[in-house]
């Protein structure tokens, strides 16, 4: 009965959503109709949560008649993957994408307040009509509320890779920041069908644009964690089509928020913000597409379904294809915006802008390589991570070099000689600590040693951009306390994000370039070197899990003879889909971590047992998840400050 | 299920960096190194976008065995590949070879930055209008610098 109501209330959506389209697109001349557009926005948003609701406790209750919770839950499963289960198939996940598409456009209802009555409206319409491809998809291509006729005893549950915390919320927030950059899309369909983007609009589309590229970082951060641990080789980006789908939308989505800041600031560059924010949700929709359609493989692909493809495809190729059509007919008309010389901040925003936009094509391309020498007839060829290191890498390592020149430059007309002389101490921090890298650290390694550099002087140069901001060293205390508490969440979230990447640099270089690997066949009592630590492996058990059974092995982990910790790595085999995981033991040191797994059984030399147990040492490995999670809280804790809420100055 | 089937179920299926297994190691730890960063620019040809490094697919381990015999036959890093290009055509290197077939995926961030750079440099070139003033303007321009005079 819940599911069908649940059925029931998805139709219903798209039925609200047409008409919050109608209402929403004619409301921009009709004022009458915009409040009706609003309540459609409202209730298209209730009825698709009450659909996922009802999938919900399909999940939660193990009604195996719904063919979705037979092919992907399990009585014997814990709730929490019970529920994450929910989002854990292609059908569900299309649920969750609709829900939060949704769920963005009620936002823009409940909290544009400040908004033009005809630009809302027309914000609403079109995002009214997304919902209204994306519902229809869900409901006549993907329905996850179908029946079965003959329901089965048991589910066929989850793949164990994915019971895991960092998985279930993984795609939550993954697609919070995908959709999200749907609102973004909206507004500049909205200011072209008007025919104006100016300052205003740029100001009422970056909290939008900060939401979604802060969350998909989260989102991202997470799954990168989740493969760390998971996969059981400790490695965290593969350059994996599936990965780069999800990063293409986060590299374009950061050129947006700083080339809205150009067309807010300065009215400048306002065409090429729109064509971000129409390009930003053209990649959403890449992503979805190549994850579900199996046109490329991938280590962790959806359940892949051609026939879906097409239809994502046909869905992508209507939305973005209206998008980038009105564009080419509206944005000849748009006003240019101020002059700027070479030396001013726009101009170095434009270059961080340019370097992003080609690594965003060097990885579409990447990913879309293969196929295309297929297609025009010449041999497969493989695109892998020596590529990435060899075009991406030098991009953004150019990109990171110029960065903190940014915010010490001038609007319009700035002296990059000024910027560069409060930036000397950063400068001369890096050097030192990259030329100390180079020569203390073994083995020896130049292009790490360089990047260790390069991440102490984003670091630097955030702190260094702060200092100056409320000047510190150069006026007396009570003034530098007054500037402190009058700077703008804006201005911190900025140095935060800065620094964050800057953190980030130091823990990719340094764990890539120096972590340390070993691995033996251990029988108990034997003993494996791992760098300076040694990992003993004192015994093997066996765990009753609730849905699985394990080995477990027992290795204190000690560093001359000192106690260091005990690590309990895992072999974990469930019998509901007959598949196995590793859960890998992690000791934090710090900033570093001892990654042990326990492999499999295998004879000795004596011929008794033996299990294969190998030890990574990451060095600074947690600064690879920290200097993300620093980015996204710097995007928040921008998005709370008020100059953002405030309304615009209106329009002339 | 009793617990040693569970065990060998285990051993058939878990997959974690294959490449580490000490019971394939070369015992020069230099020729070892050298293979390891040969293996990774390797794809495993049946497997979902891994290397030769990470995965322990059956295929995936004859590789490895022919590129340390290589390695440890004193062969540098360029032959090894060559000789798998040779036999498994250019699919194996994850590294695409920098040919004319190749050309448009090697440049296109170079032409991409160029094509920005353009761009900027355009924007650079254009100057705010400074319209010029009309007679009347001038004199009133002029009536205004006197009166600031001293």
């Amino acid at each position: 009965m819940i599911t069908e109501l649940g059925a029931f209330a998805l139709a219903l959506a798209l039925a609200l959503s047409i008409a919050q389209s109608a209402l929403g697109l004619l409301g921009g001349r009709r004022p009458a109709l915009a409040g009706a557009g609003e309540g459609a926005a409202l209730a298209t948003f209730l009825a698709v949560a009450a659909a996922f609701s009802a999938l919900i406790v399909a999940f939660v209750t193990s009604d195996f008649s719904v063919a979705n919770v037979a092919a992907n839950s399990h009585t014997a499963k814990p709730l929490l993957y019970k529920v994450a289960g929910a989002w854990g198939s292609h059908e569900g996940s299309m649920l969750l994408w609709c829900l939060i598409l949704t769920a963005y456009g009620a936002a823009v209802a409940v909290f544009g307040k400040g908004l033009p009555a005809s630009l809302k409206s027309r914000v609403l319409g079109v995002q009214g009509l997304l919902g209204v491809l994306f519902l229809a998809y869900t409901t006549f291509a993907s329905n996850p509320l179908a029946r079965l006729i003959e329901p089965p005893i048991e589910g066929r549950s989850l793949n164990p890779l994915l019971q895991d915390p960092a998985l279930a919320a993984h795609p939550p927030f993954l697609y919070l920041g995908y959709v999200g950059f749907s609102v973004v899309f909206s507004f500049a369909v909205a200011a072209l069908i008007e025919g104006r983007v100016d300052a205003a609009w740029a100001r009422w589309v970056r909290p939008w644009t900060l939401a979604a590229w802060s969350l998909l970082t989260v989102g991202i951060t997470l799954g990168a964690f989740w493969a760390y641990y998971e996969l059981g080789w400790g490695g965290w980006w593969f350059w994996d089509p599936v990965e780069n789908a999800s990063f293409m939308p986060w590299l374009i989505g950061a050129a947006l928020l700083h080339s809205a800041i150009v067309t807010e600031k300065r009215g400048a560059l306002s065409g090429w913000t729109v064509f971000l924010a129409l390009a930003a949700f053209t990649f959403s929709m890449l992503g979805a597409f190549l994850v579900r359609s199996g046109v490329l493989t991938s280590v962790h692909a959806f359940a892949v379904d051609p026939t879906r493809g097409v239809l994502l495809l046909t869905i992508m190729a209507i939305a973005s294809g209206a998008g980038f059509a009105l564009f080419a007919w509206r944005a000849p008309a748009l006003a240019p915006g101020g002059v700027f010389a070479p030396a001013s901040r726009e101009s170095l925003i434009v270059l961080n802008n340019i370097l992003l936009t080609a690594a965003t094509a060097t990885v579409l391309l990447g990913t879309l390589f293969p196929l295309i020498r297929e297609a025009i007839g010449g041999e497969t060829v493989s695109v892998g991570p020596p590529f990435f290191n060899l075009t991406f890498v030098p991009l953004m390592a150019l990109a990171l070099m110029i960065l903190p020149l940014g915010p010490l430059t001038a609007w319009k007309r700035g002296d990059l000689r000024r910027g560069a002389d409060q930036l000397k101490v950063a400068a001369i921090v890096a050097v030192l600590a990259g030329a100390t890298a180079y020569v203390m650290v073994s083995p020896r390694k130049a292009m790490a040693s360089a990047g260790l550099a390069l991440g102490f002087w984003l670091i630097g140069g955030a702190l260094t951009e702060a200092a100056v901001r409320v000047k510190a060293f150069r006026a007396p205390w009570p003034e530098v306390r007054r500037r402190l508490t009058g700077l703008p969440r804006g201005t911190w979230g900025m140095t935060l994000a800065h620094a964050g990447l800057g953190v980030f640099t130091l823990g990719a270089c340094f764990e890539t370039a120096w972590k340390v690997e070993a691995a033996e066949a251990l029988a108990v009592g034997g003993q494996l070197r791992l760098g300076g630590y040694e990992l003993s492996l004192d015994e093997v058990g066996t765990v009753d899990g609730p849905n699985y059974l394990a080995e477990r092995g027992v290795i204190r982990v000690t560093r001359s003879g000192k106690a260091v910790c005990t690590a309990l790595p895992e072999r974990r085999f469930f019998p509901a889909g007959r598949q196995s995981t590793s859960e890998v033991a992690l000791c934090n040191r710090g900033l570093d971590q001892i990654y042990i797994v326990l492999g499999e059984r295998r004879a000795a030399a004596d011929g008794g047992p033996a299990w294969l147990v190998r030890g990574y040492f990451n060095p600074w490995v947690q600064l690879i998840f920290l200097g993300p999670l620093l980015m996204a809280l710097g995007g928040l804790l921008s998005l709370s400050d008020r100059r953002l809420r405030l309304a615009a100055g209106n329009r002339p | 299920m009793k617990p040693s089937l569970i065990v060998v179920a285990l051993a058939a299926l878990l997959c974690v960096a294959a490449a580490s297994d000490p019971s394939e190691r070369l015992p020069d730890p230099a020729q070892e190194a050298q293979a390891r960063t040969i293996f990774r620019q390797v794809r495993c040809l049946v497997c979902q976008n891994e290397s030769i490094d990470d995965s322990d697919a059956e295929l995936a381990g004859d590789l490895r065995r022919v590129v340390r015999e290589q390695v440890a036959a004193g062969r540098s890093p360029g032959q090894v590949k060559d000789f798998l290009t040779a036999r498994y055509g250019e699919f194996v290197l994850l590294k695409p070879a920098f040919s004319l077939a190749n050309a448009a995926l090697w440049l296109a961030p170079l032409i991409t930055v160029l094509i920005g750079l353009t761009l900027l440099a355009g924007r650079w070139r254009r100057r705010e209008p400074t319209p010029d003033l009309t007679a009347e303007e001038e004199t009133r321009l002029a009536a205004l610098m006197d009166e600031q005079a001293p």
